[in-house]
């Protein structure tokens, strides 16, 4: 299936968690935000949500900034 | 005397009252090092997408977080929609319901828009968030903000990066009289006079992120600015002396050969 991922296209297998994602990309879920088609989810929720096909999935962190810099992250 | 005056803040108490950024430092060890020699116990960070080619390191491993509190801010966002959005955002990241809350109104000078911002903060503090809305040196928003429930209010003190300094004291002094809410200055400190200006008006501390950043030696100039703010602090619950137009000898005339 595809999804797009911080707005990049790529495929996932069918049955691939919001965790199995995570993992793929090898990124700790300790500090990441997750939007799925536009709602965030709580991290409780990760390894029970199930990505479909089209879904878009947005993965935020803590960047550095102060105040005012940088373009919107999306 | 700067332990028994904390920065009393969204319930909790600060030894520091100078809050610092982690943007458009050289590198992240310099940026480490700045924090430490600002004495900082508050470091700002932007809420951004994970990088997915992994060519930088995670700011993270640079900021001990049982030193350090994270504030999450709206950097960018320019409608109240945007920054609810980041802010919620930057608590899932974060697990810490502050922050730094930015609605911006204009790409030149980054003022905020304000009326999205008291929007914003109003929208935000029912959802249980500490709010600390950067704004512009104006009484009316100020109060505005303070009703609708932030937990400070930080105006500039000239545009964002411009190192312009306070270039209104007065309009800080009006806002310092007439909130209850801890006055912050956020923006437009360029050197640690800046800074001690502010805390001299009687804020009850300073943000900053380019004046100590893009300093020519960041670490240097996070430690100067560390004692402009406490000295600063300190002359304000000192007392200045008022101004006068003519002398006032400080040496008896008594005591004179005539």
């Amino acid at each position: 299936m595809q999804l797009k991922v911080n707005g990049r296209m790529q495929q996932g297998r069918e049955g691939l968690s919001v965790t199995g994602l995570l993992d793929d990309l090898k990124i700790h879920p300790q500090r990441v935000a997750v939007q799925l088609n536009g709602t965030i989810l709580k991290r409780e929720r990760f390894p029970e949500v199930v990505l479909k096909d089209g879904d878009t999935v947005e993965i935020i962190t803590f960047m550095a900034g102060g105040a005012g810099e940088g373009g919107a992250a999306w | 005397m700067v332990t028994q005056d904390p920065l009393r803040l969204g319930g909790r108490e600060f030894r520091s009252r100078l809050i610092v950024g982690t943007g458009k430092y050289p590198d992240n060890a310099t940026m480490q090092r700045a924090h430490e020699a600002s004495g900082a116990q508050i470091v700002t960070v932007a809420v951004r997408r994970v990088n997915l080619d992994r060519t930088q390191e995670s700011l993270l491993n640079y900021i001990d977080e049982s030193r350090y509190t994270l504030l999450p801010n709206t950097a960018a966002c320019y409608t109240a929609e945007d920054a609810i959005r980041y802010a919620r955002l930057g608590r899932e990241v974060g697990l810490s319901n502050w922050v730094k809350l930015e609605v911006i109104g204009d790409e030149k000078t980054l003022y905020p828009d304000t009326e999205g911002l008291v929007e914003a903060t109003r929208v935000l503090v029912k959802e249980g968030f500490v709010v600390l809305p950067y704004t512009n040196d104006d009484v009316v928003v100020a109060k505005k903000l303070e009703d609708a429930g932030a937990a400070a209010v930080m105006p500039l003190g000239a545009p964002i990066g411009s190192g312009l300094g306070i270039r209104n004291p007065y309009n800080i002094r009006i806002i310092l009289e007439a909130v209850k809410i801890p006055v912050i200055v956020d923006a437009g400190v360029g050197t640690a006079s800046d800074a001690a200006i502010a805390m001299e008006l009687g804020c009850e501390g300073v943000l900053m992120n380019t004046a100590i950043a893009g300093a020519q030696d960041p670490v240097a100039m996070a430690t100067a600015m560390r004692y402009a703010v406490e000295a600063g602090r300190l002359a304000y619950l000192a007392g200045r002396i008022p101004k006068k137009l003519y002398a006032t000898a400080s040496s008896p005339l008594e005591g004179m050969i005539a």
